[in-house]
């Protein structure tokens, strides 16, 4: 996984926390200098994905012809042009494969937060013995590169063994397996912020652990767990290789699809800045409207406050 | 907290909470020890057969991926919560002692399946097939080692790896705090967009970046109007249109296929600085202004010590990251062109090549460059928790 050294940071209270988009402002601090450096660097920073958009919307001929900046500089010579997407969706197989990738990511991102939560209620909120052992495992396996459990795992889920290599069940089971140490890290540095007076009272009050659990500890975790909750689902939708092994050609993922369009040379090369495009589109309604929650997901319990 | 405790009458006075739980469950209750255990059987039952029902009898589900995303959506948390409350009512049907002690690893045993099945069975059985064949049926000791590191394209892979690693982190960690810094110079609404605006290639997949890229590295025949942006400037100057990603002198295509992977990640690096930087405690920074330090030794001298930490975690984050990279370079050049990576390599040779006991081998060293990431992340964890 991609963010899992983040999570093993330094760990302070959430509500401490400057807002990192955009903290307290003190107006005497702005300079020209800091505005120039950061205009040139968002124009960087949009340009390939802008070319990307624009190439999208241009018909072929004009893609081999000239390159995509020409169309923003006479917009209106330009014949723009939806026949790329209209294309795509008949010529290959991008539609199926949207839906897979919707019905890959959401179990696989949902079904190991229930798992990690209570593991990291436990760890929390409980004394037992070989606790620091256990947590200390998870601490280590973040870090193992998940390449070592493709071979194994082609044995074990393939038809030499459970024969449900190819199904969307497979793939479910390995993200939920490699989403797990970070889930519960993630929630644990989370749950430790909360007051443990209240933990308490509710004991007190004669809760049991299961009830403490469901009442109070899951909707207090509510922001951690949106967090989690679309860390994984942007490395579900954009995993490459999980997909590609454990996938049959019907069940395939968009990202899959768009590996495969990239291979093409010549001939439907155009589809592929649609095709990028649609890939591109889920993660991007979802990084836009929940930024918040992700950019906390990223900084909670990961920053000293 | 929930310790085991024996419920003595000078504990109960100290904790009522602790006698209230003791007295309910002093005894085991033999109707939840039932009932938890046939629930929890049933349970997962259930489960397992709806879950293979998806493959074997898709036409219950109308064939309709749709259908089967939503049913196993429900069923997949549904099952898991069925799961966890009867083995939580079998647990409590336990005598007081032992379930106030089994309780504990009723909740963290079954993430454990998980982590066990699907990390630390794999490492074991990775390790194991290192020394064995192509099919994995027997042991050859170790000739696969003897064979990855007297192959050409190994070594140069893992030439390439360095250089990503040593170019890879360190500008990702530079950049995310020039961003950090220079944001935090401007107008809120400025930084805000400027932020997202960089913050935003980390929802794209690394295919799509690479997509993305490959439009800007695109190559014509001279003559022809370059449609690929790095050749259209290049030939604006007076330039030979180049076929960027092929020319692996000074391994300038692996340099190119890096800004891919940088472009991802200085927005993430970006966040966790920026909330570090913007923690710096405000006196600490006067009291060096008051003192008459420059702006800039306030930055070296004030700021970065106080964020070393977070630098670090950046740092050591991408590392990981760059140590595994695979889908940039797949989906770009498939490691030709001398830009090979010792993940791309393991996917040739584990699926091109079928040799499963090679493969294995290259894995394996990749897990050996990331034990001491792994040593250093445990004792930073432990020392974390000894000040917490």
């Amino acid at each position: 996984m991609t963010y899992q050294a983040a999570a093993n940071a330094p760990k302070g209270g959430d509500e401490k926390m400057p807002d990192p988009m955009s903290g307290p402002k003190d107006t005497s601090k702005r300079s020209w200098v800091a505005i120039i450096v950061m205009l040139i660097l968002c124009i960087l920073w949009t340009i390939p994905t802008l070319g990307l958009l624009v190439t999208s919307f241009r018909s072929r001929d004009d893609i081999v012809n000239s390159g995509w900046w020409t169309a923003v500089f006479n917009p209106f010579g330009t014949g723009w042009t939806l026949d790329n997407y209209d294309r795509m969706f008949a010529g290959t197989a991008m539609d199926t494969a949207f839906v897979n990738s919707i019905v890959v990511a959401i179990p696989a991102t949902i079904i190991p937060i229930m798992f990690a939560a209570f593991a990291a209620y436990a760890f929390t909120f409980m004394d037992f013995r070989g606790k620091d052992l256990l947590f200390v495992a998870i601490v280590a396996v973040m870090v193992v590169p998940l390449q070592v459990a493709l071979q194994p795992m082609l044995n074990f889920l393939g038809p030499r063994g459970l024969g449900i290599s190819g199904d969307y069940l497979s793939v479910w089971l390995m993200h939920t397996g490699f989403g797990m140490p970070l889930a519960i890290y993630v929630l644990r540095n989370y749950m430790s912020t909360l007051p443990r007076t209240v933990i308490e009272s509710a004991k007190i009050d004669g809760a049991t652990h299961f009830q403490t659990f469901w009442k109070l500890i899951v909707p207090m975790s509510v922001p951690a767990l949106a967090a989690f909750a679309i860390l994984q689902f942007l490395w579900v939708w954009n995993d490459l290789l999980i997909a590609k092994l454990f996938l049959s050609r019907a069940n395939t993922t968009v990202i899959v699809e768009l590996q495969t369009l990239l291979g093409t040379q010549g001939q439907g090369k155009e589809l592929l800045t649609a095709g990028a495009f649609i890939s591109m589109l889920v993660p991007m309604i979802v990084f836009f409207t929940l930024q918040r929650y992700f950019v906390r997901g990223l900084t909670a319990g990961a920053v000293k406050g | 907290m929930s310790s085991p405790k024996g419920s003595s009458a000078a504990e109960a006075a100290l904790e009522p909470g602790q006698s209230r739980e003791a007295t309910d469950y002093d005894k085991a209750s033999p109707q939840k020890l039932v009932i938890g255990l046939v629930g929890m059987a049933v349970t997962v039952w259930l489960l397992v057969n709806a879950f293979l029902a998806f493959s074997l009898y898709p036409e219950l589900f109308l064939d309709s991926r749709i259908v089967i995303g939503i049913v196993a959506l429900i069923i997949g948390v549904g099952g898991a919560a069925l799961f966890f409350f009867f083995l939580n009512m079998f647990v409590e049907g336990l005598p007081g002692r032992a379930s106030r002690g089994a309780m504990p690893y009723a909740y963290v045993l079954p993430a454990f399946g998980f982590i066990g099945l699907m990390l630390i069975y794999p490492t074991i059985q990775t390790i194991n097939y290192s020394f064995a064949n192509a099919d994995s049926d027997a042991y050859v000791g170790f000739q696969n080692y003897k064979d990855i590191f007297g192959d050409e394209a190994f070594r140069s892979s893992i030439f390439n790896n360095i250089l990503w690693l040593l170019v890879v982190p360190a500008i990702t960690v530079a950049f995310g705090t020039v961003v950090a810094v220079l944001g935090d110079k401007l107008g809120a609404q400025a930084e805000k967009i400027s932020k997202s605006t960089i913050f935003l290639p980390m929802a794209i997949s690394f295919v799509g970046a690479s997509a993305i890229w490959g439009l800007v590295y695109a190559y014509d025949n001279p003559g022809a109007n370059q449609t690929g942006l790095l050749n259209a400037i290049w030939t604006a100057f007076g330039g030979e249109p180049q076929t960027w990603l092929q020319i692996s002198d000074f391994r300038l295509n692996s340099f190119l296929l890096m800004v891919i992977l940088i472009w991802l990640q200085v927005g993430f690096a970006m966040i966790l600085l920026s909330s570090a930087i913007k923690g710096v405690p405000e006196d600490t920074i006067e009291a060096a202004r008051i003192d008459g330090a420059s702006e800039w030794q306030i930055f070296w001298r004030v700021v970065i010590p106080q964020v070393k930490g977070t630098m670090i975690t950046v740092f050591i984050t991408v590392t990981i990251l760059v140590l595994k990279v695979f889908d940039i370079v797949y989906v770009t050049t498939n490691g030709r062109f001398n830009s090979n990576v010792i993940a791309n390599l393991f996917f040739n040779e584990l699926f091109a090549a079928r040799q499963a006991g090679r493969a294995s081998a290259i894995v394996v060293i990749l897990l050996l460059a990331v034990t001491p990431i792994l040593i250093y992340q445990v004792r930073h964890f432990r020392n974390e928790e000894a000040n917490a």
